[in-house]
């Protein structure tokens, strides 16, 4: 049944509400069948035409019926309505004319299981981004940052670093030379730094304590590639100097440092161990990160920590007196620590990587997963 | 190194398992890296660090322990028959310098044998092969106490004396291990009256050693300087237990002890008689200097006070004697056998391994100073998010290549390597290039056919005696563009060959935010690039970037199955320019016009002249100029193309009116036919 305006008898306002609710409803059904021009020029004057349209009725049963006390309240409704079956028919035609009728919507639908347009992101090398994070832990910590070079002198990789010529502690460290240096002095020969503590000196060399810096950075080894070596690899290396430094801020700096890089339930041990700029020197473990630091895991031995429930990596210390001495430093009034880890060995260890000459031949299939 | 724990026990009452042991000792210092067997056959993987040569033994270890459980430390007593006689053996050390000490004792009428089990099976469990019993004295001593020592067949040495020189130029040695070695002046020899009987603290010589048939012995245990066993075991190429020890330093009082200790095991195995006392040449005295502690400095490098009794307790067991002096002072006498401790700060890391680094509280430092950034943090910064987003994924590869491609790659002088790991990377990389090349056919040869990477690294340069570190960007590019794209998924979706222009666009969007006075593009780039779909990017008169398709050649040779493209940018003329700081520029208020011209030009002139032409107008309302389409084919004809362009207009204080933009249209249009343009109908 098409909708016809009722005469109204009663005029309460909750039988005028009722009214009005009844007219907005067939308005808006009438606007939802409407499919064409035609169909909505027939709806428009069905409720807007002078004569006879709905609103003219409105004026006529309901307005002019109305007694005295209730005109006003009947007048304000009426043009109430007015101004909303103007806008519903306006946004009627508005609706044809987009083509937004039910059948055309239906025709331009998509199949929206079929996979997006991706603008191809480059990935990140897990080991500059593992390097980058290190980097900022350190920062956040009021730590500088510093670079030098890959080709060194003998000088800054080993002597002022306490490395004695013919010091068996060179052996460890598989260097590879530049030819032709035999005409040069010892400590002016060329070879490819085997760690990033030359920056260490660098950086004391040109600036008096309180000194606060790390240095990222690739070295280089004699070794040939395998899934456990790689002629290049990268560390970051750290070192403050100041007034009152001990042994005790160290460790304090590493534990921190571990927990920020692998998660506040890390927990770290420290042991002693050999480095010519360092001493005491100590070698760091964290708690095994796979199984807990329980040693095992999933019923059997842990195989990332050999069950010790213990992982190797970094070597640290406090700054052995004689460097100090080939940077014009003073012993006895300052103090200070250094350390080293290894980027590859940790980020072999956050993304479970079984062979570091991944990261090293540009195999799209690798990178693509740190995307 | 293994070393047996139940060895260990010989010398200290342990009270705990072995791998307690094994952990604990491992936080002192002494690292225990694996566990092996089971009860009396439980052997340790060590890892002595190179400065404790003194713990590269059962003994040194024990002592460690005792230190660490404070526990009494056992002597080393051998017990010796009398000695009959007096021996007749001479020792001449001729290089006091080099060798301080040596002693000696002679063995009468042993026989030669298997070990018995005991020692022979101590042995095994650390992988050493029995030999005999003589031979094997000497490797027990050295396994138990670090001394290495050595055992001549007497009646083999000639003229019944030692003499400790320098080899003669020319002489000869044939050492144990049946090498025949030449001897230069710069090696120690143990000679006799005649010849070299052994390399000084590497090994001894073949045609005196002990055999079945040998009946006296003669044993030796001498101190050798350490750099010169270093040296002789290099140049040897001769790497032993006995060296190993010696060069890092053995314990000049132990010689006799060895000696000694030696000729008990010898005798109890295999009888004879002991002749005449020990000989003990001293040529010159191995004093360790005491060193001064002082307990503030313990506080101060530690940062926690630890208790006189304790620091009393651990050094004192380790072997060193303290003597109160004033307040927090002590003297120190530093044991023979550890010739690493020198100074305070030995003492100090003494003191805390044995204390327990763990035990030591973890405290922050407090802060001062500034922090301070790298200077072109920021453009590294800025350039690798570029790349990010662009779609190259970020590449390290080796820093070495080969000679052939350094030189074909680059024109600078480039750094060989002394010791390189292969051939294929025997040179410091003089261009980023081969690199990326390498690893563009590493994908295309797995069947990754669309790649995008990037490096960022150093090239390395020789400038006379010096080396010169230049930082780069490598950028290689292959396949296709939006490979991954449903044909027909949407209007023009498609995936579509990379091209000189996706590079060039990619090298625009890197060099866009610095800040320049002059920027143009030249076709003169080096002659790995393909000649016609190369190009340099010039700024401010340097090359700061040079990019395109590799030579087909190039590619050829390197067996590129594709098209491949490449970049250099050079950082280290580009960061020569500062980023551009950012300035806010008012919005247009003005409608903009658009006019289009189409011409059709020779194939000689470019489009940079084209350019040129309009901005030598010096239209000041020219917001741009720039081409919309480009033609080439059968209509156009041969050598020509024809081209499509949009002229932008838009003044700042006014809307335009027709007949200005109708005068600026002719200019332009003008310009054009001047450049040789016939304009389209």
């Amino acid at each position: 049944m098409p909708y016809t305006v009722p005469k109204l008898t009663n005029f309460s306002a909750a039988a005028l509400d009722s009214a009005v609710r009844e007219l907005l409803s067939a308005l808006e059904q009438e606007s939802a069948m409407v499919a064409s021009e035609n169909d909505w020029k027939i709806y428009r004057d069905r409720w807007m035409a002078r004569k006879n349209g709905v609103l003219t009725q409105l004026n006529d049963l309901w307005l002019k019926a109305a007694p005295g006390p209730s005109k006003k309240e009947v007048g304000q409704r009426v043009n109430e309505l007015k101004g909303k079956v103007e806008h519903t028919v306006e946004a009627t035609l508005a609706r044809i004319q987009s083509g937004a009728s039910s059948g055309k919507l239906a025709a331009e639908r998509l199949d929206i299981t079929l996979p997006g347009i991706r603008r191809p992101l480059g990935a990140e090398h897990p080991v500059i981004k593992t390097m980058n994070e290190i980097v900022s832990v350190f920062r956040n910590l009021g730590y500088s940052v510093e670079e030098g070079p890959e080709i060194e002198t003998d000088y800054y990789n080993f002597e002022a670093l306490n490395f004695p010529p013919n010091h068996p502690a060179r052996d460890t460290q598989d260097t590879l030379f530049i030819v032709g240096q035999e005409s040069k002095v010892l400590r002016d020969r060329l070879l490819l730094r085997t760690h990033t503590s030359p920056v260490q000196i660098r950086t004391m060399e040109k600036m008096k304590p309180p000194v606060r810096v790390v240095c990222p950075g690739k070295v280089h080894r004699n070794d040939a590639p395998d899934a456990t070596h790689s002629p290049i690899f990268h560390q970051v290396e750290g070192l403050a100097v100041d007034t009152d430094i001990t042994f005790c801020d160290l460790k304090g700096t590493l534990d921190h440092a571990m927990k920020a890089l692998f998660g506040s339930s890390v927990k770290t041990r420290f042991y002693p161990s050999f480095f010519p700029f360092t001493e005491p020197s100590a070698d760091v473990q964290i708690s095994c990160i796979f199984c807990g630091g329980k040693g095992t895991r999933d019923g059997g031995p842990c195989r990332n920590c050999k069950a010790s429930g213990w992982i190797e990596l970094l070597g640290c210390g406090m700054v052995d007196p004689n460097v100090y001495g080939f940077v014009d430093y003073d012993p006895a009034k300052v103090s200070g620590f250094a350390f080293g880890m290894g980027v590859e060995r940790i980020a072999i260890l956050k993304y479970g990587v079984d062979d570091i000459q991944l990261f090293f031949n540009g195999d799209v299939r690798f990178l693509e997963q740190f995307g | 190194m293994k070393l047996s724990p139940a060895w260990l026990r010989d010398f200290v009452d342990l009270p705990i398992d072995y791998r307690r042991l094994a952990d604990e000792l491992t936080l002192a210092g002494v690292a225990v890296e694996g566990i092996s067997g089971e009860g009396e056959s439980t052997a340790y993987e060590m890892e002595i660090t190179t400065n404790r040569p003194d713990a590269m033994n059962h003994y040194g270890v024990a002592r460690e322990a005792s230190a660490l459980y404070d526990l009494p430390l056992k002597a080393i007593e051998p017990k010796l028959p009398a000695a009959q006689g007096k021996s007749d053996v001479t020792i001449d050390i001729q290089e006091p310098e080099l060798c301080p000490r040596f002693t000696a004792r002679e063995i009468r009428n042993a026989t030669i044998k298997p070990s018995p089990s005991n020692i022979a099976s101590r042995l095994q469990l650390l992988d050493q092969r029995p030999i005999s019993n003589a031979v094997d004295a000497t490797n027990y001593v050295l396994w138990e106490s670090g001394k290495p020592t050595h055992v001549f067949d007497l009646d083999l040495l000639e003229g019944r004396r030692l003499v400790i020189r320098k080899a003669r130029e020319g002489e000869t040695l044939k050492t144990l291990d049946g090498v025949e070695r030449k001897l230069t002046p710069e090696d120690l020899v143990v000679a006799d009256a005649v010849k070299a009987v052994g390399l000084a603290g590497v090994m001894g010589g073949f045609d005196t050693m002990i055999t079945e048939k040998t009946r006296n012995i003669l044993i030796e245990s001498a101190w050798w300087d350490p750099v010169t066993v270093r040296h002789m075991s290099k140049r040897h190429g001769l790497h032993t237990d006995a060296s190993h020890r010696f060069e890092r330093g053995a314990d000049f009082e132990s010689t006799v002890l060895s000696t000694n200790r030696v000729a008990e095991l010898i005798l109890t195995s295999g009888g004879g008689t002991l002749v005449g006392d020990v000989i003990d040449v001293v040529a010159r005295k191995l004093d360790l200097a005491p060193v001064e502690l002082d307990l503030r400095e313990v506080y101060r490098i530690l940062g926690e006070k630890l208790s006189t009794l304790e620091i009393n307790r651990i050094l004192t067991r380790l072997g060193f004697t303290l003597t109160a002096g004033s307040e927090d002072r002590y003297l120190v006498q530093i044991p023979s056998w550890r010739l690493d401790v020198e100074r305070e700060i030995d003492i100090i890391e003494e003191i805390a391994r044995l204390h327990g680094y763990d035990k030591f509280a973890n405290t922050l430092p407090a802060y001062s100073g500034e922090v301070v950034e790298v200077a072109d943090a920021q453009k590294d910064a800025r350039l690798r998010s570029s790349l990010l987003a662009l779609g190259y994924s970020e590449t390290i590869s080796l820093t070495f290549i080969s000679k052939d491609d350094a030189k074909r790659f680059s024109t600078a002088a480039e750094l060989d390597l002394e010791n390189p790991i292969s051939d294929e990377a025997s040179v410091m990389r003089t261009s980023m290039v081969p690199g990326m090349l390498n690893m563009l056919a590493y994908n295309l040869n797995r069947g990754t056919d669309n790649v995008r990477l990037f490096e960022a690294g150093k090239v390395f340069e020789a400038s006379g005696e010096k080396s010169v570190e230049l930082k780069r960007i490598a950028m290689g590019a292959t396949g296709n563009v939006n490979a991954e794209v449903v044909h027909g998924l949407a209007p023009g979706a498609a995936a579509r060959p990379l091209s000189f222009f996706d590079l060039k666009g990619d090298v625009e969007q890197l060099l866009a935010p610095f800040a320049h006075w002059t920027f143009y593009f030249d076709s003169q780039t080096a002659d790995y690039y393909h000649p016609g779909r190369s190009a340099r990017a010039v700024m401010d008169g340097a090359m700061v970037a040079q990019f395109g398709q590799i030579h087909p050649e190039v590619a050829a040779a390197r067996k590129l199955k594709q098209d491949v493209f490449v970049a250099e940018i050079y950082l280290d003329r580009l960061y020569q320019h500062d980023l551009e700081a950012v300035r806010y520029e008012p919005l247009p208020r003005f409608p903009a016009v658009e006019r289009d011209f189409s011409f059709i030009f020779d194939d000689a002139v470019a489009f940079d002249k084209i350019r040129q032409a309009v901005d030598d107008l010096e239209i000041e309302e020219l917001r741009s100029f720039a081409p919309v389409e480009i033609f080439r084919g059968d209509k156009v004809g041969a050598g020509k193309y024809s081209i499509l362009m949009r002229a932008k207009l838009q003044s700042r204080e006014r809307t335009l009116r027709d007949d200005e933009v109708a005068q600026w249209s002719a200019q332009i249009t003008k310009a054009l036919e001047t450049l040789g343009g016939v304009q389209r109908a």
